[in-house]
């Protein structure tokens, strides 16, 4: 069953993935202003909204954990989370290279978001250093947990603190107007959205599997010896 | 009226021990004020009051570190969790009560800090340290959290900066800009929950 779920998971990724790459490069309208390098924000745009997404599912998870004491909800959680950072990484990767192309920059401070994905990867990173220094158990789980859940209450905030500090020059596409885009945009972006999504949802459920056979695994090697 | 008995004798036991073995704060106000002289030299002469009052931020953040990460030292190494979490007490008192503590001791060292960067750099403004004791209060909550998440790993020592300065960086940027009102914000979120988070962290010890 998990086998078969997985695979049509994994042929919905290829299928979407594929379509919104041809879609971004071959039906998207070039932009009058950027020219072809405005069409990475199909990318940077939905890796770095599926980050959040990542990360709010690993929270999720972790609050699943706290009240049901279910050792899965915390392997399920850190797997979220594992998935966030690199899609986090990609963000920045994609960002640096889209300020690179577009203001002649690999780095600005004054892009509320790119400084923001700086601040949660870091924090989120020491997600990593926290796990891996304690002793597998109860006591890691919960502490996991708690991290996770300060994780998402960080994003608002530190989004806040960066939005305060600093001149907006970064493009608002997302205004409470709805989007400021042409309709074929939009579509092309959703895809690609939704592409991403499935991706995440596919590499969470290969690396949990995974996880899960290891466990599995370890279990029968004790028991045989 | 037990939870707030229980509240000042932690917090009473946490300062007694500090008055006597006289072991974190003398530390962190050699820091602090070493950390001013280092800064002075780093700066080149004529820096404007808006850089100088940046390092001050820098210094009191790294010096709240210092403070927490001894905050749980002598709790981990005489085994005096497990007499906490089996005291019939709640156990988000034993945060609270550490907390306050946490919160002297950064008010003690920073009585000290901001007459000594009024002194060596340009004068502190009443803004400033109605920002600082906002401050204060938010490093208090989420370091003593963080502190107690630490001291369970292996490097504890370092496990904290890693987990606290990101935390922190909202803190940095409400202070250098004087937005109390976001201070006083952040300071509300994380009280709650790290007042609410505590006893998981503790639980399983």
């Amino acid at each position: 069953m998990v086998r078969v779920r997985l695979s049509a998971l994994a042929a919905a990724c290829t299928g979407l993935v594929g379509l919104a790459l041809a879609l971004i490069f071959f039906v998207a309208p070039t932009d009058a202003d950027q020219g072809f390098s405005q069409r990475i924000f199909y990318f940077h745009v939905p890796i770095a909204l599926t980050s959040y997404a990542c990360f709010g599912w690993g929270a999720w998870k972790a609050l699943r954990y706290l009240r049901t004491r279910d050792e899965r909800a915390d392997l399920e959680s850190y797997v979220a989370i594992h998935q966030g950072v690199i899609f986090g990484a990609l963000t920045l990767l994609t960002g640096s290279i889209w300020a690179k192309a577009s203001w002649g920059v690999w780095w600005s401070w004054s892009e509320n978001q790119l400084v923001l994905f700086l601040v949660l990867f870091l924090f989120y990173c020491a997600y990593f250093m926290l796990r891996f220094s304690v002793e597998p158990g109860p006591a890691r789980a919960n502490m996991s947990a708690v991290y996770a859940l300060f994780g998402v209450v960080l994003i608002p905030v530190s989004f806040l603190a960066i939005r305060l500090s600093q001149k907006f020059i970064h493009p608002v596409v997302f205004t409470s107007h709805g989007p400021q885009m042409t309709g074929s945009q939009f579509f092309v972006f959703c895809v690609s959205f939704a592409a991403l999504l499935t991706l995440f949802a596919t590499l969470y459920q290969v690396e949990l599997a995974g996880k899960r056979l290891d466990a599995h695994v370890r279990e029968l090697r004790e028991l045989l010896t | 009226m037990t939870y707030v008995s229980d509240v000042t004798a932690l917090a009473r036991k946490d300062l007694l021990l500090e008055l006597r073995a006289k072991e974190t704060l003398p530390s962190m106000l050699l820091f602090v004020i070493a950390a001013l002289t280092i800064f002075h030299f780093a700066l080149p002469h004529g820096t404007s009051h808006q850089a100088a009052l940046g390092l001050l931020w820098a210094a009191l953040i790294f010096t709240a570190l210092l403070g927490l990460t001894r905050a749980f030292v002598a709790e981990r190494e005489q085994g005096m969790f497990d007499a906490l979490v089996l005291a019939p007490c709640d156990r988000s008192a034993i945060w609270l009560g550490k907390t306050l503590a946490v919160l002297a001791f950064l008010v003690a060292a920073e009585v000290v800090a901001l007459p000594a960067f009024a002194a060596f750099f340009s004068g502190v403004d009443g803004r400033t340290v109605a920002a600082v004791a906002l401050a204060d209060v938010g490093i208090a909550t989420v370091g003593t959290l963080f502190g107690a998440m630490a001291v369970a790993g292996r490097a504890r020592e370092l496990l904290l900066p890693l987990l606290f300065l990101p935390m922190a960086i909202p803190i940095v940027i409400g202070g250098v800009g004087g937005y109390l009102w976001f201070l006083v914000l952040y300071d509300a979120i994380f009280a709650v929950l790290s007042w609410a988070a505590f006893e998981y962290v503790i639980a399983e010890v």
